[in-house]
């Protein structure tokens, strides 16, 4: 039997039913009937997405944003340890609190990269095409089960914990997820021909110089406002670098490609679009301004892609 | 000029712009994007519905990276294992925030240059330790922080996170990006070893590395400024506690 994805999508799927479920019948949650109707229609798109008509699901999708929109989706409040038994538990467990902390990543990365050809019969072990994710959920399932046992807490309460950081991350979790669909609609409608279009329509690529800062601040501003590095470097690459670039100027294609992803990351670290990587670590980490990643990014973007236009410049031709 | 290229689609991009700036529920632009950038492309509306489901459908990948380590972390933090990576640290006496997000961004970098992507990442070490870690450091040097700068110390242990994953991981010359290109290049006809598309990101990588160091010892220069400043420090420090 090979573990896929689809198990982890149910479990997933279970586990935000639970957490509609929590909220349902906790009162100290102000809006508790829109938050477990949010979550338990996410759940509907992990327990059974792939059979329900698509255009269902286009309206599922609509009516979570409506929903997270009108401040629909709202946290009921915790039942923490109190502040001295947690402070005590952490004096009694002692250093073993890092072990299944540190197990996560470390289970994750042997199966990522150890059982990556393992097989049993002819069927491989880890689902082939997301082993990095598969690895990961048997991680955290791992983890969870280390744990329970060392703190004697059942694997409901680990649920309970899961709503918890949930609750508190609340609509920030799905936006990564309506922002990847956005930006597949863009790709559909051609919003990427349009930007291509024009970066460079407009100005002259005749001197060397300002081809390779269109090609790198191009990459940049395309990943701004797609959020995604790897929907700006084909478009890129084939508008200003492969034809300008390796074309007319002769630059080294290895090196044209190299420098023009990194120019994409730079925009990466500068657009909420990229809401996995800036939007969810605020709410993560219960920052009230929800841009304080980005502006922390921004003195590193900024001088990284000048430095990147240098490079490119300067070594296009060794 | 190229008059085929359809631009009524940017106003899609538009309203996406337009909604940050009125800072408007993130989830609620994005959506109405795809209303408009689907209008403006003239497709029809159940079309439009059923591109939207099926792109939902096959992404649901995206969220589990969050989502599957939540409870176990949930359970970690509950019987205090942020409490536990704060001492850890405040008993090391050298450690400022600054030097230690150095630390973890050269660990971060040079593992997701191995192909180590998972190692780090904001639910499974940015907020249970490093994040913590961090504010435990700059705590043990000069006692409670006021907020603002709380939440600056935050706001870096995310960002050095996501600088050293990348910049390393496009190093690792297994790693889809460089799949990515190599494919693209060779669409174009022009053949190059994935290897030199690797060893070219290297210079790139050096210089995030120094970029964000030097960042980070700002970080920690401002701390001192701000909290040595003297009484009026001292001060704010006292009321944001209390």
């Amino acid at each position: 039997m090979t573990l896929t994805i689809d198990h982890f999508y149910i479990l997933v799927g279970l586990l935000l039913a639970a957490v509609a479920l929590m909220n349902l019948v906790d009162r100290s949650n102000p809006r508790r009937v829109t938050t477990a109707l949010f979550w338990g229609l996410y759940a509907v798109l992990y327990l059974a997405g792939e059979r329900i008509a698509p255009a269902w699901i286009g309206a599922l999708m609509i009516a979570m944003a409506i929903i997270a929109g009108f401040g629909g989706v709202r946290a009921g409040t915790p039942t923490a340890l109190p502040d001295a038994s947690r402070r005590a538990a952490a004096a009694r467990l002692g250093n073993r609190l890092f072990i299944p902390a540190l197990l996560l990543p470390l289970v994750t990365v042997i199966g990522a990269v150890g059982l990556k050809n393992v097989q049993i019969g002819a069927l491989p072990l880890l689902d082939p095409a997301h082993l990095t994710l598969v690895s990961l959920g048997c991680g955290a399932l791992v983890a969870l089960a280390a744990a329970c046992w060392l703190t004697r807490a059942s694997p409901l309460q680990g649920v309970r914990e899961a709503r918890r950081l949930i609750d508190a991350m609340g609509w920030a979790v799905v936006l990564p997820h309506v922002l990847a669909v956005l930006g597949l609609l863009f790709s559909e409608a051609g919003v990427g021909k349009a930007v291509a279009h024009l970066t460079t329509a407009y100005i002259g690529l005749d001197m060397r110089f300002v081809a390779v800062a269109v090609y790198c601040l191009g990459m940049a501003l395309f990943t701004i406002v797609m959020g995604n590095g790897f929907a700006a470097f084909p478009v890129m690459a084939g508008g200003v670098g492969i034809p300008v670039l390796v074309g007319v100027f002769g630059a080294n294609p290895a090196l044209m490609a190299a420098i023009g992803m990194f120019s994409a990351y730079c925009g990466t670290l500068m657009t909420p679009m990229a809401a996995n990587f800036n939007i969810v670590p605020a709410a993560l980490l219960d920052l009230p301004d929800k841009n304080a990643v980005i502006r922390a990014q921004i003195p590193t973007a900024l001088p990284l892609l000048a430095a990147n236009i240098l490079l490119l410049y300067f070594l296009m031709n060794l | 000029m190229d008059s085929s290229v359809n631009l009524w689609p940017l106003l899609g991009v538009a309203v996406v712009v337009a909604g940050f700036l009125l800072r408007a529920n993130p989830v609620l632009v994005a959506v109405a994007a795809c209303g408009v950038t689907g209008a403006a492309a003239a497709m029809p509306f159940i079309a439009l519905l059923e591109s939207l489901g099926n792109a939902f459908v096959n992404t649901r990948n995206l969220p589990l990276i969050l989502l599957l380590p939540v409870a176990a972390i949930g359970l970690l933090e509950r019987f205090g294992l942020r409490d536990r990576a704060q001492a850890a640290i405040s008993r090391v006496r050298s450690a400022t925030a600054g030097r230690l997000l150095i630390v973890y961004l050269f660990a971060r970098e040079t593992t997701a240059a191995m192909g180590l992507t998972s190692l780090g990442g904001h639910p499974t070490m940015v907020r249970p330790l490093v994040a913590p870690m961090a504010e435990a450091a700059a705590e043990a040097q000069y006692g409670p922080l006021p907020d603002r700068l709380r939440y600056r110390i935050r706001a870096m242990a995310a960002a050095t996170d996501n600088v050293g994953l990348f910049f390393g991981e496009d190093i690792f010359v297994a790693f889809g990006a460089i799949v990515l290109m190599h494919t693209i290049l060779q669409a174009e006809g022009i053949e190059v070893d994935p290897l030199h598309i690797a060893l070219w990101g290297i210079p790139t990588a050096i210089s995030a590395f120094v970029i964000h160091a030097w960042n980070l010892r700002r970080l920690d220069a401002q701390l001192r400024r701000e909290m040595t400043a003297g009484a009026g420090a001292a001060q704010v420090a006292q009321k944001d506690v209390a």
